[in-house]
């Protein structure tokens, strides 16, 4: 399959509904917690087995996006999309035959192994194009995106409830619903398919369709070999740390840190906070991602990491006397975890330059994956050792809390430390490329 | 700014076309948003 050239009058704007329509899709994820309560009924599972078809998942979308990175720039965006479509449609598809057998291994196997591969290869698949169509807004183009994959569990989270209260909880209900999501996400990620065009000339839009790109070019496999890449995962992994910090322990965190308060928070009221954090993070993700374009990528980043610090050092000493206070620093850092996200993509851009963006962003997101172990661990943990010592409340957290902090500063020195590119890292230019090819071969 | 690669405004079909893959992507949205804020709101009632 040839990438798809977009055709004379194509519009630049018709490539972000094609992401979103991935994005949207695959961003479900997130909402697999949804399926656990039956699961664990219907197939006499425990919370740890359940939990396995989403966790494989997140580990095959951290491989495929790494591995498939460079296969997904040379095939380009429709066949990514369309491998996307496939694992992911096929993913559910696999599972509603495992539910209707009551084979729960088909389920891991087909949500967790097959879905996961579309997950890292959809999540990767629109970010190089969306750049070279939007050259003068990168972040801002990304940031729909990425924010897509926040919406998805919004949409999917109520949608899957409803339909599983309509077909029921048992194996015969699980696989029905199953079924019905496989079908749907095939139907909506075609959108994409269908609409994904790359531009004519890689540099696209805005007048500069005749032009080649400009700018740094680093290759996927140089650009590993450059401190700068190694500085920015350093950045992301600290600051996705610090956000699953709060994200994972949102509700009972908000409940301790009141519990002995003259206002304590309900249950119900903490589920509200845990979704004011799922808004915060996904309008963090096109917000702040928006405005790298303006104020640049690093001073973005001098922000998420900076002023994310001082939000934490606010919760860990004045958290549990103002709610109001805890519930502005908490939506503030979400919306940073999810601007680090969105902007990643631009800031490689402006790094490595358009050649193998995608590639060098998939490569980036092994820092996801590693911070996905790494802040609930922290978190957990600490909060388990915590109790043990007899300790209740908000200062439950104080520890991971310091630790944050430190992770944040360590992100922000990090950021600190990106340099542009040393040039004997770029792709020779086409004319540069035949004078070194030139010299090359007469001095052999 | 231009917003297309052959710096001519789209035509008047793809206008419809991009009306309609904004909505495609955009209604769903909108209920998951309408959904999160139905919830959201229970951190101030519940």
């Amino acid at each position: 399959m040839s990438p798809p050239v977009a055709p004379p009058g194509w519009s630049r704007w018709l490539v972000p509904p094609a992401a979103l329509s991935v994005h949207l899709s695959i961003g479900q994820a997130y909402a697999w917690s949804v399926f656990k309560p039956p699961l664990e009924s219907a197939l006499g599972l425990s919370g740890t087995q359940s939990a396995l078809p989403f966790q494989l998942g997140i580990v095959m979308l951290g491989l495929s996006a790494a591995f498939g990175g460079t296969l997904v720039e040379r095939k380009g965006p429709r066949w990514a999309m369309t491998v996307a479509l496939l694992c992911f449609s096929s993913g559910f598809l696999l599972s509603a035959l495992g539910a209707s057998l009551e084979q729960y291994w088909l389920i891991v196997l087909g949500y967790g192994f097959v879905g996961g591969i579309g997950l890292g290869i959809g999540y990767i698949s629109p970010v190089s194009t969306l750049i070279k169509w939007f050259p003068d807004r990168p972040g801002m183009a990304t940031g729909i995106a990425i924010m897509g994959f926040g919406g998805g569990a919004l949409i999917a989270s109520p949608w899957s409830a409803q339909m599983l209260e309509s077909f029921g909880g048992d194996s015969t209900g699980i696989a029905l619903a199953f079924l019905v999501h496989g079908l749907s996400y095939a139907v909506f990620m075609l959108l994409g398919v269908l609409l994904v065009r790359v531009p004519r000339h890689a540099a696209g839009a805005r007048g500069t369709a005749r032009q080649a790109p400009t700018g740094p070019q680093v290759s996927a496999n140089q650009a590993l070999r450059t401190p700068q890449f190694w500085l920015l995962w350093i950045v992301l992994c600290m600051n996705v740390t610090a956000g699953i910090g709060i994200l994972e322990k949102a509700a009972p965190m908000i409940t301790d840190f009141f519990a002995d308060t003259s206002t304590p928070v309900s249950v119900t009221a903490a589920a509200g906070f845990v979704a004011l954090l799922s808004a915060a993070n996904m309008a963090g993700r096109i917000g702040w991602s928006s405005t790298s374009d303006l104020i640049g990528r690093k001073n973005i980043y001098r922000l998420y990491l900076g002023v994310g610090a001082l939000m934490y050092t606010l919760i860990a000493l004045f958290g549990d006397s103002s709610k109001p206070l805890f519930i502005l620093c908490a939506l503030v850092i979400l919306s940073f975890y999810g601007g680090g996200f969105a902007t990643v993509p631009a800031y490689l851009r402006d790094l490595f330059g358009t050649y193998q963006v995608g590639a060098i962003h998939g490569r980036l997101l092994t820092a996801w994956s590693t911070a996905g172990v790494l802040g609930p661990l922290i978190v957990n943990w600490i909060a388990d050792r915590q109790e043990e010592a007899g300790r209740h409340g908000a200062s439950l957290y104080g520890l991971s809390f310091a630790i944050m902090i430190g992770l944040l500063v360590v992100g922000f020195v990090a950021n600190e430390l990106v340099r542009p590119v040393d040039p004997r890292h770029h792709v020779p230019a086409p004319k540069e490329a035949a004078h070194v090819e030139r010299q090359q071969s007469e001095s052999a | 700014m231009s917003s297309d690669s052959s710096q001519s405004p789209p035509s008047p079909d793809r206008r419809w076309l991009i009306a309609l893959a904004w909505a495609w992507v955009g209604v769903p949205l909108a209920y998951g948003l309408y959904e999160l804020v139905r919830k959201a709101t229970q951190l101030f009632t519940g």
